[in-house]
C-alpha cells in the first residue's frame, strides 16, 4: 500500500468534464423556472475528466485493506469470504433495473426470491417467518423491539416498557431499546463470562417486556443456561430477543427457534457472505414466533391462492413501516445466492468449521496472551491483553503491529468486561496454513514486545498514514473540503 | 466434502483438532444443550454449482419485466454511467469493513470525506454525515434530532407533501420513540404557509420536516417557513432530491437547520428499491446531535494529512443508551456510487441532468393533457416528475399502461397519478406512450 495524498476536489480544472449525456432536442427548459425557486450559486462539485476520476479512485482503493487483501479476524464482524458469484447475481439487469412501485405481475421474480429467502432463513433459524425490510443488524434490532411493543400493546400489556440487556451486549443493543421507547436493566455476567441467572431472576416482573440476547455472546461463550433464562422470561410474560451477530457458528447445528427466542435478526453481511462494502450495504431480518407473524414490518410479500406473489401494505396489526421501500434488495439477492451455493449439504459445516478456527487459534497462543476464560469457544474469543505486560505495551500497539505484518487488526477493547480486549474471529473460509501464519506473527510480536517495545509502541510503520491526532480531529473538526478559489 | 468456500482437508482438520485436544468438530460443542442441537434435515435446496446457480437466476431474472420507466415517488431512473460499476467492484472497497483502522483504511475514509464534502456543497449545509439507511429512516433521524436538540419540546410537524413511505417511517418511529406529530396540510398541491404557522402557534415544536419537491412533484416555495420555525426556537427541516439541488433553491438557501434525503437519484439503480443511500446534513450548531458515522480530517504522527472516524462520543459503542441514534454502519458503498457519480457529473453535468429531464417531463406532461384523458392536477412549477388527474379510472389506465409495457400513473392520492420523465426518456418513448393512451381512448 502505498500514500496517495490527492482528493478529488484538488483535480478539478475549469472546463474539464467527466460525463456524457444525449443532445438536448426539448422546448423547454429550465430558464422558466421562476427566479425565487432556483439556486443561486452553482454546487463547487470537482470538474475533471474520466481517466482522472478512474485512476483516482484506483489510488485511493490502494490504501484500503479487504477480505480480498488478507486476513481480517475481526471479532462480532464475521469477515468470511464474499463469493464472486454473488455480485454477478445482484448486478444482473433483470433485477438492478426494476422500480421499487412496479406492479406485482411485473416482479414476480423479485417477489419469489424476497419469500424464498424468507423461508430459507426460517429453515436455518427456525422461526416462523422472516421480514427482510430491515436495513443492517441496528436497524433488525430496532424492529424486532418494535414487534416486541407492538405485542404487549395488543395485549393491552402496557406497563412492559423495560428491557433486559446483558453488560456484555453489543452497544448497538442497549441503544436500539433507547431509541424505541425502552427503559434498559442491565444483567451481569459471571466470572465465566456467562449470564448470571441468580441476578436475572429478581429482575423479572410485569414492567418487563423481553431480554435481549447473543449467543453466543459477545466473549464467544454459548450461554448454557439458555433454555432455564428462556422459562424464566416466559414465565413472567416477557420475550426473547435473539441478536444474531454471533449466528455464525450456530449455523448448520443450532436454531435459535429451538432455544426459545421468539424475535431474532440475522446480519446477512456476516453470517451470509454479503460484503461489508466498507461499512454497508448490509441487510438485517427479522424473524418472529408464530404468535409475532402478524406484527412483522408493512409492506409484506404476501401469496395469493393461485401461487402468485403480491405486496400487502399494513393492515393495523404491523409494528409499522420501517424502510422506504422493502429492504436493500440487491444485498438480498447476493444472501441468496450464497444459500444455494452452500445448499442443505456444506451449511452443516459453517458453525464448525468457524468454531473450529477459534479454538485452533486459541489454543495456539494462550501461553502469550491473558485467556481470561479458559474453556472452548464458540467462532470468536477474547484475550485480554499479552500475558506479559511488564513493557507496557497494551493491546492498541499489538493491533497496529499487526497492520505492519499485512493483517487487519481485531476488535479491540471491546467487550468492557476487560480492560485489554482483543476479539478474534477467523472464520470458516480461512485455511490452516494462514492461521498458522498468523499465529506465528502474534508469538513473534510477543516476543518483541519484551525485546523491542518501542517499535510496538509506535507501529504502525510500514502503512500509507501512522498513528492519527484523533484528538485534533474530534476538538476542531473538519469534516468537509474547503478551498479559498471554489468554496 | 471439499466445498469452494472451505479450505480445509481433512488432514487439516485432524492437526487442528489435536492441537485443540479434543477427538472430533462435535466435541467443540460440549458447552450446547444436547436438546438444542439441530438433528434433522435443513428443508433447504441442495447444493448448486456455479453454473446452476447462474441459471437458477436466469429463470428468476425472467420472471420480471422490465418496463419503460414513467414514475418517480422517491426512486428515479437516471442514468449511471459505465465507470461506477468498475470502481465499485474494487476488492479493496468492496470486502472492506467499517474503517476502524484508519492507517489501512485511507481510501474508504477519503470517499466517505469527498462524500460529506459534496453533499454539504449540493444542500448548502456545513456538516454531513457518512450516510443512511435511506431517505426514509434519514428522516426518522432527521426527527429524533430535533428533540435531542431542543430538549423538552415535545412535538415535530410534518408537512404532508412528504412521500407516502417517508411520511409512515417517520410515524412509525416517532409511535415508538415517544414523539408526538403534527402535521401541516397541503393545500392547492404545496405546503400550506398558513397551517404551518397555525400549529407552530399552538406551541412545543422541536422542528417542522417539510419536502424540497413534494408528492406532487412540485417545488416547494418556502419563503417564511425559517423565520416562522425559528421564531418558535424551532428546526427547519428540508426532505430533498440531491439531484435536483444542482439547480433549484438549496435548504441552506431556505434557511434550513437539518436537511435528508435520498442520494438513489445521484448514480445508484433502482434495484427494486435497494440498497440506496440516505443522507442527513445539518448547520454546524448541530453537529454533535447529528447521529452515524462522521469522517473529519486530521494528520497523522509524521504530519501527513489523514482521514479517520470522528466525534465518535456520539456514537452507540461509546455511549450506548445514550447515543444520539441506534445507527451502527452507514451505507459506505452507497456513498462511493455518489461520490463517483458527482466526481464525473460536476455540476454542469448535474445541471444537464436536469435539464433534459425538465425538458422530458414537461414534454410528456402536455403530451398527456393534449390527447385529453388528464385534467391538470395544480398549476405549480415542477422538476421532473408532476401529478396528473385522469379522466377515466385510474385502475383501467393502468392496465392498458401495463399491457403494453410502460410503467407509470401511479396513484398519489385517490385520483391522482404520478408521471416522471428523466434523461433517459426519448421523444419516440413520448410519442409511443400516447399512442397507447388514444388507442385506449378510443
Amino acid at each position: 500500500m502505498k500514500y496517495y495524498d490527492k482528493l478529488i476536489f484538488e483535480l478539478s480544472k475549469e472546463g474539464r468534464c467527466g460525463y456524457s449525456l444525449p443532445s438536448n432536442g426539448w422546448d423547454a427548459s429550465l430558464t422558466e423556472l421562476p427566479a425565487g425557486l432556483a439556486r443561486a450559486k452553482e454546487p463547487a462539485l470537482p470538474q475533471v475528466s474520466e481517466p482522472d476520476v478512474v485512476r483516482h479512485y484506483t489510488n485511493l482503493s490502494q490504501m484500503n485493506f479487504g477480505v480480498d487483501s488478507g486476513f481480517y479476524p475481526l471479532g462480532s464482524c464475521t469477515m468470511k469470504y464474499n463469493p464472486k458469484i454473488n455480485e454477478e447475481i445482484s448486478a444482473h439487469p433483470g433485477f438492478a433495473g426494476l422500480h421499487p412501485l412496479q406492479p406485482a405481475s411485473t416482479v414476480q421474480g423479485a417477489l419469489r426470491l424476497y419469500r424464498d429467502l424468507s423461508h430459507a432463513l426460517s429453515a436455518i433459524t427456525g422461526m416462523a417467518e422472516f421480514t427482510l425490510n430491515p436495513f443492517a443488524g441496528a436497524h433488525g434490532e430496532l424492529t424486532g423491539l418494535m414487534v416486541i411493543r407492538r405485542y404487549h400493546m395488543s395485549r393491552g400489556d402496557s406497563r412492559r416498557t423495560r428491557i433486559i440487556v446483558p453488560d456484555s451486549a453489543h452497544g448497538t443493543n442497549p441503544a436500539s431499546a433507547a431509541v424505541c421507547g425502552l427503559e434498559i436493566v442491565v444483567v451481569k455476567s459471571k466470572e465465566n463470562g456467562l449470564v448470571d441467572v441468580d441476578d436475572l431472576r429478581p429482575l423479572l416482573d410485569d414492567t418487563i417486556a423481553g431480554i435481549m440476547m447473543t449467543n453466543p455472546n459477545t466473549l464467544g461463550l454459548f450461554e448454557k443456561d439458555i433454555k432455564e433464562i428462556a422459562a424464566l422470561v416466559h414465565e413472567c410474560g416477557g420475550l426473547l430477543y435473539y441478536d444474531g451477530a454471533n449466528m455464525n457458528p450456530l449455523m448448520g447445528v443450532v436454531r435459535p427457534g429451538d432455544m426459545g427466542f421468539d424475535v431474532m435478526h440475522l446480519n446477512l453481511h456476516k453470517t451470509f457472505s454479503t460484503p461489508h462494502g466498507g461499512g454497508g450495504p448490509g441487510a438485517g431480518p427479522v424473524g418472529v414466533a408464530a404468535h409475532l407473524v402478524q406484527h412483522l414490518p408493512a409492506p409484506k410479500v404476501m401469496e395469493a391462492e393461485d401461487g402468485s406473489l403480491y405486496v400487502a401494505g399494513d393492515d393495523g396489526q404491523a409494528c409499522g413501516r420501517i424502510s422506504g421501500f422493502m429492504g436493500n434488495f440487491g444485498v438480498l439477492l447476493r444472501a441468496y445466492t450464497y444459500i444455494l451455493m452452500i445448499g442443505r449439504q456444506n451449511i452443516r459445516m459453517v458453525g464448525p468449521l468457524s468454531v473450529l478456527g477459534a479454538n485452533y487459534v486459541k489454543e495456539s497462543l494462550r501461553d502469550c496472551f491473558r485467556l481470561p476464560v479458559p474453556t472452548v469457544c464458540k467462532h470468536e474469543f477474547v484475550f485480554d491483553g499479552l500475558l506479559d505486560q511488564s513493557t507496557g505495551v497494551t493491546t492498541l500497539d499489538v493491533a497496529k503491529r499487526l497492520l505492519d505484518y499485512g493483517f487487519h487488526a481485531p476488535t479491540i477493547y471491546f467487550p468492557l468486561l476487560f480492560h485489554q480486549a482483543i476479539m478474534i474471529e477467523p472464520t470458516e473460509t480461512e485455511s490452516k496454513e494462514t492461521l498458522d501464519c498468523f499465529i506465528n506473527m502474534m508469538r513473534h510480536i510477543a516476543a518483541e514486545a519484551l525485546s523491542d517495545p518501542d517499535t510496538l509502541k509506535t507501529a504502525p510503520h510500514t502503512t500509507p498514514v501512522r498513528r492519527l491526532d484523533e484528538t485534533t480531529a474530534a476538538r476542531q473538526p473538519v469534516l468537509r473540503y474547503h478551498s479559498e478559489t471554489s468554496f | 466434502m471439499a466445498f469452494a468456500y472451505f479450505p480445509h482437508t481433512e488432514d487439516d482438520i485432524r492437526q487442528m483438532l489435536d492441537r485443540i485436544g479434543v477427538d472430533s468438530l462435535e466435541d467443540l460443542y460440549s458447552d450446547v444443550p444436547q436438546d438444542v442441537i439441530y438433528r434433522k434435515e435443513y428443508d433447504l435446496p441442495d447444493a448448486m454449482s456455479e453454473l446452476e446457480a447462474r441459471r437458477y437466476f436466469e429463470g428468476l431474472a425472467s420472471q420480471n419485466r422490465k418496463m419503460l420507466c414513467l414514475c418517480g415517488l422517491g426512486a428515479y431512473d437516471h442514468y449511471s454511467p459505465a465507470v461506477i460499476p468498475s470502481i465499485i467492484s474494487r476488492s479493496e472497497f468492496l470486502t472492506a469493513y467499517t474503517p476502524y483502522q484508519p492507517e489501512v483504511s485511507q481510501g474508504t475514509l477519503r470517499y466517505i470525506f469527498e462524500y460529506q464534502s459534496m453533499i454539504a456543497e449540493l444542500t448548502g449545509m456545513d456538516c454531513t454525515n457518512a450516510s443512511m439507511y435511506d431517505g426514509a429512516t434519514a428522516a426518522a433521524e432527521a426527527m429524533m434530532m430535533a428533540m435531542a436538540a431542543t430538549k423538552k419540546k415535545t412535538r415535530v410537524l410534518l408537512s404532508e407533501g412528504l412521500l407516502p413511505q417517508v411520511l409512515e417511517v417517520v410515524k412509525t418511529y416517532a409511535k415508538f420513540n415517544g414523539v408526538e406529530l403534527g402535521f401541516v396540510p397541503c393545500i392547492d398541491g404545496v405546503t400550506s404557509y398558513g397551517a404551518l404557522v397555525a400549529e407552530l402557534a399552538a406551541g412545543d415544536v422541536a422542528g417542522v420536516l417539510v419536502p424540497g419537491i413534494n408528492r406532487y412533484g412540485i417545488i416547494e416555495d418556502m419563503t417564511g417557513f425559517a423565520d416562522a420555525v425559528h421564531a418558535q426556537k424551532g428546526l427547519l427541516m428540508v426532505y430533498s432530491d440531491p439531484s435536483s439541488l444542482a439547480v433549484i433553491k438549496t435548504p441552506g438557501e431556505w434557511g434550513a437547520d437539518v436537511v435528508c434525503g435520498d442520494s438513489q437519484s445521484l448514480g445508484v439503480p433502482l434495484c427494486f428499491g435497494g440498497p440506496y443511500v440516505g443522507f442527513l446534513t445539518c448547520t454546524k450548531e448541530l453537529v454533535r446531535k447529528l447521529p452515524g458515522r462522521i469522517v473529519g480530517e486530521t494528520k497523522d504522527v509524521d504530519g501527513k494529512r489523514a482521514y479517520v472516524l470522528t466525534l465518535q462520543a456520539r456514537e452507540q459503542h461509546i455511549r450506548r443508551e445514550k447515543a444520539t441514534s441506534n445507527i451502527c454502519s452507514n451505507q459506505s458503498l452507497m456513498a462511493l456510487y455518489v461520490t463517483v457519480y458527482l466526481s464525473l457529473m460536476g455540476s454542469k453535468g448535474l445541471r444537464d441532468v436536469n435539464e433534459l429531464s425538465y425538458g422530458a417531463a414537461h414534454y410528456l406532461h402536455d403530451s398527456l393533457l393534449a390527447t385529453g384523458l388528464f385534467e391538470k392536477a395544480f398549476d405549480k412549477p415542477f422538476l421532473k416528475e408532476f401529478t396528473l388527474k385522469p379522466l377515466v379510472p385510474v385502475a383501467d389506465l393502468q392496465e392498458a399502461l401495463h399491457a403494453e409495457g410502460i410503467f407509470g400513473a401511479v396513484e398519489v392520492e385517490p385520483g391522482l397519478v404520478n408521471f416522471c420523465a428523466t434523461e433517459k426518456i426519448r421523444k419516440e418513448d413520448i410519442e409511443y406512450v400516447v399512442s397507447v393512451i388514444k388507442k385506449f381512448k378510443a
